[in-house]
């Protein structure tokens, strides 16, 4: 399959970690800042392709997983609401917050759909007059233009059953409250890729001087993780810290300018807590006053209101250091005993990018097996 | 000779004779007798199943025309035929799809193909099928007689008759259209044995065709993915194929067809009752480019795609050549390959090397495959 299977290819795999090999020569330890490389590094066993001294961590980038339990919970009481119906991407419907998950609001008769894409939601607003279409919007900066999009359309269309519960959030303030910590060992990071094919990478030179980090904007295929961590160990070595772009067949500098646009039309970006992480200033969005009736904190604020202050997380569950690359999924307690896809703890157990989730169905349950 | 009896529901009576009926709004209510529509009705009423002129007019119509075959034709409660001696295999499986109709088959014709296949697994050469319908209320009498007659001719086409079965009409709101159970009862010819136990370490692991068609083009259809329009299912018999590898004389360690839970799940299955380990060649596992295509951008593996007319043997490594220069013969199984090998037990149990000749784990999968977000 063209652009998949010469980015799969073992010769340039192979060439690639023997690269890396040749170049490290001391101990490094660099961040994946989206879950999809991690499922990458995973599934393809990106890892024991690699030195020794150079130590993976997985990052923050699964918007799922970062999404704090009390919207969780706010989107199942939505559901649960007569004449709701809640349409989501099929991936959040099975972490859990505080009262279950979508998947038993929707055995319990709630209206869950999963849509492929938000202008189906549009789709669903318009053919469903009598019903309020509340769309759980989850996701970073890639998937944050479609429900702009999404939103504009309905707006145009004059509909007034369509609304977003909002849980987007931006990678690089995630990436500074990272290097900010003082337990941070980070010392550079592969840069999530389809996020910067929406956002470009300008904006990752400030980070990279003011921690002096390298980044490098980095794909999802074997080869292009391998090739991402090759560039990044070159500047580490070298002792640059520069912003580099590996994933030139998707990502410019600028990044797309009309989708950053309508994001901008729609959203601001706003104070949001990280599930496991707390919360970081600017680092999520919102929307805009001017479309408020679109907002469904805002159109429910009063059922969602009655339900008193937001659950708190479970406190068996590691996920926050998990997603801030502290632990290692099999190296928590939990991971394959108290916590499994069946029986999960936290979100990167179920979620498709979630990094627990990935270790357990590409690894098995044996802690400490690489 | 021995008589036996199938002990099934015949399309005939008993299907009012509690007076029960249900009502519009779902509650049951008792009434005196069943109420008669109008017979010139184009969907299906609740009085379809109600025992009374309108059933006997929907059986006679619709299933005794499509099906018609001489066990069937007596109309008594079950089908009977005498036995020889030997080793009868039977099993069921109950079709819910939607769409009903998607591109290479629909729910008529996967009802008949999934109960052979289930019995060519067990290396038996399938007989007789029932057929049990639970339809909704409301449904086209046109949708029903399109399902019948695919039914009817994918039977035929099979060699197989559908010789006895039931119907039963649910509430508007109740179904999804039409829900059919099919049971099949087969002949496994003498010296047959297929079970997972026989399984051996250093068996081939053998696919019969490329994986994850069907899931692929209902989920197509369903959710109007137009990037993966032109994909048909693979829903086939394989009953045929089956019958010539025994022919053919390659000693068929084990068989399973592969449907919910695809290649994967099938393999964990099969090594966790053998108590072997599988060791998998990513590489070698045929799939479609479109099929590819269509996982690579939902998140979906399609080793965990469903299919409708593919299987998995086990033979020994010296007829592996063998066994497949045979399943090539058929269409259904053109495109047969070796895709790995039966090792020493290990937990977990099928290892999958990867396309860059690293290894991981081929676990069972947790929950249904859901497409990711971005």
């Amino acid at each position: 399959m063209k652009y998949v299977d010469e980015f799969r290819d073992r010769t340039v795999a192979t060439a690639l970690a023997e690269r890396i090999k040749q170049t490290v020569t001391r101990p490094w330890t660099v961040m994946e800042v989206c879950g999809g490389q991690t499922h990458s590094i995973v599934r393809f066993g990106l890892d024991s392709l690699l030195p020794k001294d150079l130590t993976l961590v997985h990052g923050p980038g699964c918007p799922v997983c970062v999404t704090p339990i009390g919207l969780i919970d706010d989107a199942v009481r939505l559901a649960r609401q007569p004449g709701v119906m809640l349409c989501s991407f099929g991936d959040m419907l099975r972490v859990p917050g505080s009262q279950g998950d979508l998947f038993g609001a929707k055995a319990a008769g709630a209206d869950v759909r999963i849509v492929y894409s938000p202008m189906d939601a549009v789709e669903l607003a318009r053919a469903n007059p009598d019903r309020e279409i509340v769309c759980f919007a989850v996701g970073f900066e890639t998937t944050a233009p479609p429900w702009a999009m999404a939103v504009v359309q309905a707006k145009a269309s004059k509909l007034t059953n369509f609304s977003l519960l909002v849980a987007h959030v931006l990678v690089p303030p995630a990436m500074e409250a990272i290097l900010s910590s003082p337990q941070n060992r980070i010392q550079g990071f592969l840069a999530a890729g389809h996020v910067c094919t929406v956002m470009g990478y300008e904006e990752y030179n400030a980070i990279a001087q003011k921690y002096l980090v390298p980044i490098v904007v980095t794909g999802f295929e074997p080869v292009d993780v391998l090739e991402g961590i090759a560039m990044l160990a070159g500047q580490l070595e070298a002792g640059r810290a520069e912003v580099e772009n590996q994933y030139i067949r998707s990502v410019s500098r600028q990044g797309n300018r009309q989708a950053q646009a309508i994001v901008d039309e729609v959203f601001e970006p706003a104070l949001r807590a990280w599930r496991g992480i707390g919360a970081i200033p600017r680092s999520g969005l919102q929307i805009r006053s001017t479309y408020a009736e679109f907002d469904a904190s805002v159109r429910f604020r009063d059922v969602l209101a009655s339900y008193g202050p937001a659950a708190q997380e479970d406190p068996e569950c590691q996920s926050g250091l998990v997603l801030q690359g502290l632990l290692k999924p099999m190296d928590c307690p939990a991971f394959g005993s108290k916590c499994t896809p069946e029986r999960p703890l936290g979100a990167p157990m179920v979620s498709s990018e979630g990094a627990c989730a990935a270790y357990y169905r590409y690894r098995g349950t044996v802690r400490g097996k690489a | 000779m021995l008589h036996i009896l199938f002990v099934l529901y015949a399309i005939s009576h008993k299907h009012c004779s509690s007076g029960e009926i249900p009502t519009m709004n779902g509650n049951k209510s008792f009434e005196p007798s069943c109420p008669l529509p109008s017979s010139d009705k184009k969907t299906v009423q609740l009085a379809h199943g109600g025992g009374g002129r309108l059933m006997q007019e929907l059986i006679q119509d619709i299933f005794v025309r499509a099906f018609h075959n001489p066990l069937l034709a007596p109309m008594h409660d079950g089908a009977t035929w005498p036995v020889e001696k030997g080793t009868l295999a039977f099993t069921t499986d109950s079709y819910v799809v939607r769409p009903l109709f998607f591109p290479g088959g629909d729910i008529g014709s996967l009802a008949v193909h999934g109960t052979i296949n289930d019995l060519a697994m067990c290396g038996a050469k399938p007989l007789y099928l029932s057929a049990g319908f639970i339809l909704e209320e409301g449904l086209s009498l046109d949708v029903l007689q399109q399902v019948v007659n695919s039914m009817a001719k994918a039977a035929q086409a099979a060699g197989v008759s559908i010789v006895t079965g039931d119907t039963k009409v649910v509430d508007r709101g109740k179904g999804d259209g039409i829900f059919i159970n099919t049971a099949g009862v087969g002949l496994v010819p003498s010296g047959v044995r297929i079970a997972p136990t026989l399984i051996q370490p250093g068996d081939a692991i053998l696919v019969s065709g490329d994986l994850g068609s069907h899931g692929v083009a209902v989920l197509s259809v369903r959710e109007g993915l137009t990037f993966a329009g032109n994909v048909e299912s693979d829903s086939a018999p394989l009953h045929e194929v089956v019958g010539d590898l025994m022919g053919s004389g390659v000693d068929l360690h084990c068989m399973r067809d592969l449907t919910r839970g695809g290649l994967a799940s099938a393999l964990n299955e099969l090594a966790t009752a053998a108590k072997v380990g599988m060791s998998i060649d990513e590489s070698a596992v045929p799939v479609l480019e479109p099929v590819r295509g269509a996982c690579e951008l939902l998140g979906l593996d399609p080793l965990y795609v469903a299919n409708e007319g593919r299987f998995v043997a086990m033979v020994p490594e010296s007829q592996a050549e063998t066994a497949l220069a045979v399943m090539r013969r058929h269409a259904v199984s053109s495109k047969a390959a070796r895709i790995g090998v039966v090792t020493g037990r290990h937990a977990p149990p099928v290892i999958l090397q990867t396309v860059l000749g690293t290894h991981r784990i081929l676990d069972l999968l947790s929950g249904e495959q859901l497409p990711r977000i971005c």
